[in-house]
């Protein structure tokens, strides 16, 4: 499956245009760049912008949903051809920026395909419009079907809701209305109690309406493997509540034609109470069950061991899932593979100084862990002074990154000065009033080198793109933020959702599981979220039963005394 | 080896000395029922609340009569000082009337001393 993908990446590397003329002009243009130094770095930095169209048409959490509005998807759109405008205007910022560009092609073309490799094999479903559109479906058919297929389940499930919940809304008004349609003429005359109780079915109606409205027309926040099994636990209730009071009225009333308009009227209003109810059950069940904490989740990623935990309620293993997710993304630094290895000078050669001859015996079978063992005792035993040179490496590591730090934190306090909002009394030519955008860009030139050095020491800079860094100074300067919280952002890695989303926010998670993941939690499960690069493991404890005894202090009982040592001389 | 077990006690006696109004005996005592016996440096037993001796005056009476520092009062001319208060234990030396007091006190280091002996 990679290979074909391989190829789509190539071709990906454009922008996704929506409309047709930008992609034209984006292949035309593309081919056509002279290579000049700066422009190159940009070409790379381009497709950084271009992964994010791929990553987009994924498993996009909110494409394919039939009940988003295209309002919606209008508006996520705008945003993103913005952004796009956004990096591709880098080019004019850097001109003007002095020194050397802040990403440098080897240290981030590494990371990049290792990234958003996990995205774009996600790419395509076919569902959503941003997804490759018009002459490249041919060539990724096979994909289609698999996901197509995953999607015309999901699709299937919000359409059935939508229809019970249509047909549930609509059986009362239709038990009120076809005896009036039906046998107008035979009907006893029911004057005011019939009307309170269409007062009370209309109200009743709109008040389920609302609630409705408010408890499921939400835009999922993910899309989970499995059959969410309350939904249709609840599904299958009003299914079988409205099938029974359909059989009951056609049997008792359609063919017997009753007479007694105002007890129609009440069993349409019994109706209306059931489903209020049935939606109380909804609420409960769906809502309030899990906010009482009940489990400890510890949450830790595989690749560095940063862990966390969380208290949750009474979940199933997929929604836990989700949500650990959800706080993945706020409370985790962001991965950083960069950090994670050894220093190459530090790891040194431990098993290949030992070479094992076996004398004698020819066939014996267990030779190899005996020569293996043989291997790693003398490894052992030699000395071994890489723990050495890993001390003063980290130890000079640490220095020059404090260094660093200083600079930046007084470059940026000194570039903050410079700048001051304008008040009403302040004459100054207009050629010198500048928006927030230019106030960035004139104060950024000062600081940039000491940037982009700490960046560079704390491994860092491809997290932060010129642009990045230019928006940040531009929202610091409009809220009038102090220095600090214009340089701080820098020096410590953040959490993943910090930094701009397209790039680092994947949506595909693999969730691995011993359990049916529709299982509730228990004490001693655990479950593993996966991704390219990196896992996180989730293991479970129970939060144990707390005995809480009381005991009285009357405040009263509060005495004290003296302790003495005293001596006397006789 | 066998066990025998006694309590080591040394009879001591004082001649209080005049000074001026008062009498003197040369030491200072500690302890008592009424006072915190884990403070108590010398007792063993932190338990113990009984009357100790804390000081001794160089060449006052005292010391001339044997007395040490660390030692347990046990009694004082006849009347139990176990079980006293520091202040009650402070007028038993003191009475007035008295010029000499007989004391029978007791030391860790004499019955460590008999117990090396007797091992060896």
């Amino acid at each position: 499956k990679i290979e074909p993908l391989k190829v789509t990446v190539d071709f990906l590397k454009v922008p996704l245009g929506l409309k047709k003329p930008p992609l034209k002009e984006a292949l035309a243009a593309l081919p056509g760049k002279p290579k000049s130094h700066i422009l190159e770095r940009h070409k790379s930095r381009r497709s950084d912008a271009m992964d994010n169209e791929s990553q987009y048409s994924g498993y996009s959490y909110k494409s394919g949903h039939s009940r988003s509005s295209r309002k919606h998807r209008d508006r996520r759109e705008r945003h993103r051809s913005k952004s796009r405008d956004g990096t591709r205007g880098d080019k004019s910022v850097t001109i003007q920026a002095p020194g050397e560009p802040l990403l440098d092609n080897e240290s981030t073309r590494g990371d990049e395909r290792d990234d958003n490799w996990g995205e774009t094999t996600t790419v395509v479903t076919g569902t959503s419009e941003h997804s490759i559109s018009h002459d490249d479906l041919t060539r990724i058919t096979k994909d289609m079907e698999d996901s197509a297929h995953l999607d015309c389940s999901r699709h299937l499930g919000v359409a059935l809701g939508v229809a019970l919940a249509l047909l549930a809304f609509l059986t009362p008004l239709a038990f009120l209305l076809l005896p009036q349609l039906l046998w107008r003429e035979e009907l006893e005359p029911c004057g005011t109690p019939c009307e309170g109780l269409f007062i009370s079915v209309a109200f009743k109606l709109l008040i389920l309406l609302l609630g409705s409205w408010a408890l499921f027309f939400r835009r999922p926040k993910a899309f989970f493997p499995r059959v969410f099994v309350f939904r249709a636990l609840l599904m299958v209730l009003v299914f079988l509540l409205v099938v029974s009071y359909w059989l009951f009225y056609g049997v008792r009333i359609l063919d017997s034609r009753d007479r007694n308009y105002r007890g129609v009227v009440q069993f349409a209003v019994s109706l209306v109470d059931a489903l209020l109810f049935v939606h109380y059950l909804a609420v409960v069940l769906l809502e309030l069950r899990q906010l009482q904490p009940q489990f400890t989740l510890k949450a830790v990623r595989s690749a560095d061991g940063a862990s966390r935990f969380y208290n949750v309620g009474h979940l199933s293993i997929q929604r836990a899932a989700v949500w650990i997710l959800e706080n993945y993304y706020h409370d985790f630094p962001v991965y950083n593979p960069a950090l994670l290895n050894l220093p190459k000078s530090v790891l040194s050669k431990k098993m290949s100084g030992f070479k094992v001859y076996s004398l004698g015996e020819e066939n014996s079978t267990n030779n190899s862990t005996g020569q293996s063992r043989a291997v790693i005792a003398a490894a052992a035993r030699r000395r071994d002074n890489s723990h050495n040179e890993f001390y003063y490496e980290e130890a000079e590591h640490e220095r020059r990154v404090r260094k660093r730090r200083a600079r930046l934190v007084v470059a940026v306090e000194e570039a903050f000065t410079h700048i001051k909002r304008l008040q009403e009394e302040d004459q100054k030519n207009p050629r010198e009033i500048m928006d927030p955008r230019e106030a960035a860009q004139a104060i950024f030139a000062s600081m940039a080198r000491a940037m982009q050095k700490y960046l560079r020491t704390t491994k860092q800079q491809p997290y932060h793109t010129m642009e990045s860094i230019l928006q940040h100074l531009e929202f610091c300067i409009t809220h009038d933020m102090t220095p600090k919280v214009g340089g701080v952002r820098y020096l410590m890695a953040g959490p993943t959702i910090q930094y701009h989303k397209d790039r680092w926010l994947a949506k595909q998670w693999t969730l691995v599981s011993e359990e049916p993941v529709t299982n509730g939690l228990k004490d001693g499960v655990v479950f593993v979220l996966k991704r390219q690069d990196f896992s996180l493991v989730v293991s479970t404890k129970k939060i144990p039963f707390f005995k809480l005894s009381e005991e009285f202090v009357d405040p009263k009982s509060h005495k004290f005394i003296m302790r003495l040592q005293s001596e006397t001389s006789v | 080896s066998y066990l025998i077990s006694f309590s080591l006690q040394q009879r001591i006696e004082i001649h209080k000395l005049r000074q001026g109004d008062n009498l003197i005996l040369g030491f200072s005592i500690g302890g008592g029922i009424d006072q915190d016996p884990t403070q108590n440096p010398f007792s063993e037993d932190k338990t113990d609340k009984g009357i100790y001796v804390t000081r001794v005056t160089e060449g006052g009476p005292a010391e001339v009569a044997g007395l040490q520092i660390g030692d347990k009062i046990m009694q004082v001319n006849g009347w139990d000082m176990t079980m006293v208060t520091h202040d009650q234990a402070r007028k038993r030396l003191t009475k007035r009337n008295e010029e000499v007091v007989r004391l029978l006190v007791t030391r860790q280091s004499l019955q460590k001393a008999v117990q090396q002996s007797m091992m060896s």
